[in-house]
């Protein structure tokens, strides 16, 4: 029988790991759910970023928090500029997955150029401790970027909810044409929201590059995953993508502390299997 | 005066010149006698895993490879004839590695082929092998019991049954120090070679009769090691044994500090040695070894040329841990196991490489290698290392350990 310690520094786990979910998923759902392009090039520009994050650290002995203030802009660039292209080139629908696959490809290939197939870890020059709660250990860097992931799917939720843009891109996310017709620019629209996607595509990599080894082919592990955290929470939905994010890490983190590890990479898709045949309103 | 100075010293030169021009004739006369190889290039064809999960160690294999050719080729090649090595990315999957390998022997037609890394592809590529009876020296399959193929080499001296044999060492240093384990917690990843020495150490562990307070596996690509970690600190063994596979040890200790725990005595099977060398957590790691760079190793045939180029080509490309470890000598060692079957029986011919490796032993810089074992394995030289004053060292057996260190035991 796991003691109770067990399970509480499990829960912990799993809804810190929830909130690193969540952000990675955050940029797919709204470019899913809002642009009708399922961008998976958000995992290598996330990854991008992690490298990015290590080169300047080690080489440049650059904080990561100010790493993070240079490259969420440029990544908003980046963003913009690939949506840019895609639109230009009236990639869409399952296309954009094809294609999108391609720039994850590009940006392997190019990160193993840069910085060779070998891992990498980001060491910072000073300890960051766990902060505690009674027996439980809290880990810091990874309760601030669930915190920051809270914050960015709350923020988002609330544009999208209450302010003019984001009732026009939900309008855009409809039917462009009509959301045309009323005024909307969609297409200037959709670039703002490829710019934050990739913004928040960038942040992640960033803790990504705090609390984990790097090497290239790690794009590709976080696959499935995050879109299982995208479907169960809803496209176009970042509070859902946090909230199954939490889910997921949460139940992935039980099934670890209670029954065989080997376990836990079930859990996320047996929870979207159940969830797709249940089929709730919200999914 | 000066005149008779002056042509004095241009006679000089002129003779001078002449010597050299003489001696540079006579030497380049003498020349192909010793080395300078020349006609048509013996073809080796391989793959490598350059991209996929499997880069980081093939970029070692690929190092040396590359090294061990330019160095052949500036002696006398292999029988007269320049080496060309014929290197393909195999992605890092075994059915690109099989389809790459029917390649080279029937397209490339290459006249001979070395293995690639690591174990599935071994053995994608062993199966290609056996349909056109090519040798196959391969530097790292894991599992000893399914490599059937009776040409295939192995340059790792694992022994034929790593289950049984590989946690013997950690096992017998353990027993060894001042304070045995009274308990231990084992973790497993679910790789293939990994897995099934995790099984040999909780056997081992049991026959020694070590109380086993936890075992786990976990899938091999497993991201987040919070909750192993926390159930690894509730089980608080004496000691904490690891088969775990590339930087899943820093992982695993990572998420140990962050919740406030250090285990007294911690080994990793197959760890990837920079990361967790440079890690904090790392200090006092235990692992899995068979070859490092420090005496008696350095003594063996190749090292002393081989080590020093390595380093330079290892900092070019660059490779974070710029040491000669046991993948670089198993890689090595396949060269000159490739080289020593080509010289013993002065052909190319695969099945006479393969009697006379059969029958013969090959000094190489891994150690002294037979091959009469089942599967063609030799004797088990597994031995265990620790990483003390942030440098991978042998200590143990004792007498593999550089001179006045001890393994350290907290």
């Amino acid at each position: 029988m796991p003691s109770l310690n067990l399970l509480g520094q499990a829960l912990v786990s799993g809804v810190l790991i929830g909130g690193i979910y969540g952000l990675l998923g955050l940029g797919l759902t709204l470019s899913w759910g809002l642009l009708h392009l399922i961008n998976i090039a958000y995992f290598g520009l996330a990854f991008l970023s992690a490298y990015l994050t290590y080169h300047l650290g080690t080489v440049y002995h650059v904080a990561p928090w100010f790493a993070a203030l240079l490259l969420l802009p440029a990544f908003f660039v980046l963003g913009v500029g690939l949506h840019w292209s895609l639109a230009r080139f009236r990639v869409s629908g399952l296309v954009s997955l094809l294609v999108t696959f391609g720039f994850i490809v590009v940006i392997e290939a190019l990160i193993q150029i840069i910085w060779t197939a070998d891992f990498r870890k980001l060491e910072l020059p000073y300890e960051v401790p766990s902060l505690r709660l009674g027996q439980l250990y809290i880990p810091t860097l990874e309760l601030i970027a669930w915190a920051l992931a809270v914050l960015f799917a709350v923020l988002a939720w609330a544009v999208l909810r209450w302010t003019y843009f984001g009732k026009a891109v939900r309008a855009a996310a409809e039917d462009p044409a009509i959301a045309a017709s009323f005024g909307i620019n969609h297409r200037v629209n959709a670039l703002l929201i490829a710019g934050i996607c990739a913004a928040s595509a960038a942040l992640a990599g960033v803790f990504i590059a705090l609390t984990t080894t790097l090497a290239p082919s790690q794009i590709f592990s976080w696959f499935g995953v995050v879109f299982a955290v995208v479907i169960i929470g809803g496209l176009g939905n970042p509070l859902g993508a946090l909230i199954a994010g939490v889910l997921i890490g949460v139940a992935e983190s039980m099934t670890m502390a209670v029954t065989a590890p080997a376990w836990a990479p079930l859990v996320a898709f047996s929870l979207l299997i159940a969830l797709m045949i249940w089929q709730p309103r919200w999914l | 005066m000066k005149k008779r100075e002056g042509r004095a010293s241009r006679r000089a030169v002129l003779g001078g010149i002449a010597g050299t021009l003489g001696a540079s004739a006579l030497v380049s006369a003498i020349r192909p006698l010793k080395a300078a190889p020349s006609g048509q290039p013996v073809r080796i064809g391989s793959t490598l895993a350059l991209t996929g999960p499997l880069a980081q160690t093939s970029l070692i294999h690929k190092a040396v490879g590359e090294i061990y050719v330019e160095l052949t080729n500036k002696k006398n090649g292999f029988l007269g004839r320049p080496v060309e090595w014929i290197l393909l990315d195999d992605q890092s999957k075994p059915d690109v590695a099989r389809s790459l390998y029917e390649k080279l022997i029937t397209v490339d037609k290459v006249d001979l082929i070395l293995g690639p890394y690591a174990t599935g592809n071994i053995l994608a590529a062993m199966g290609v092998a056996q349909r056109y009876q090519k040798i196959l020296i391969q530097h790292t399959f894991g599992l000893p019991h399914l490599a059937k193929y009776e040409m295939q080499f192995p340059a790792s001296p694992i022994g034929p049954e790593p289950p049984k044999s590989a946690p013997i060492p950690i096992f017998d240093l353990l027993a060894a120090s001042k304070t045995p384990p009274k308990t231990i917690a084992i973790v497993a990843s679910k790789f293939p070679s990994t897995h099934f020495i995790g099984q040999g150490a909780r056997a081992e562990a049991e026959k020694r009769k070590i109380k086993e307070v936890l075992y786990l596996d976990y899938e091999f690509g497993t991201r987040d090691f919070g909750a192993i970690a926390a159930r690894v600190k509730d089980a608080n063994a004496d000691f904490l044994y690891c088969a775990d596979i590339g930087v899943e040890p820093v992982q695993l200790l990572d998420a140990l500090k962050k919740i406030g725990y250090t285990p007294p005595r911690h080994y990793h099977l197959f760890s990837a040695p920079g990361p967790l060398m440079n890690s904090a957590e790392g200090n006092l790691a235990l692992a899995y070894t068979y070859f490092e760079e420090h005496p008696p190793f350095t003594t063996r045939p190749g090292a002393a040329e081989l080590i020093p180029l390595y380093h330079d080509k290892a900092k070019a490309l660059g490779i974070p841990y710029p040491f000669f470890d046991f993948q670089a000598a198993a890689s090595a060692t396949a060269w000159q196991m490739l080289e020593a079957a080509i010289t013993g029986t002065n052909s190319l011919d695969d099945k006479k490489m393969a009697a006379w490796l059969k029958a013969n032993e090959v000094k190489a810089i891994i150690g002294d290698l037979r091959f009469d074992g089942p599967n063609n394995h030799g004797p088990d030289q597994s031995k265990v290392k620790q990483v003390i004053d942030k440098k991978w060292v042998v200590v143990w057996p004792t007498e593999y350990a550089p001179p006045g260190v001890k393994a350290m035991l907290p």
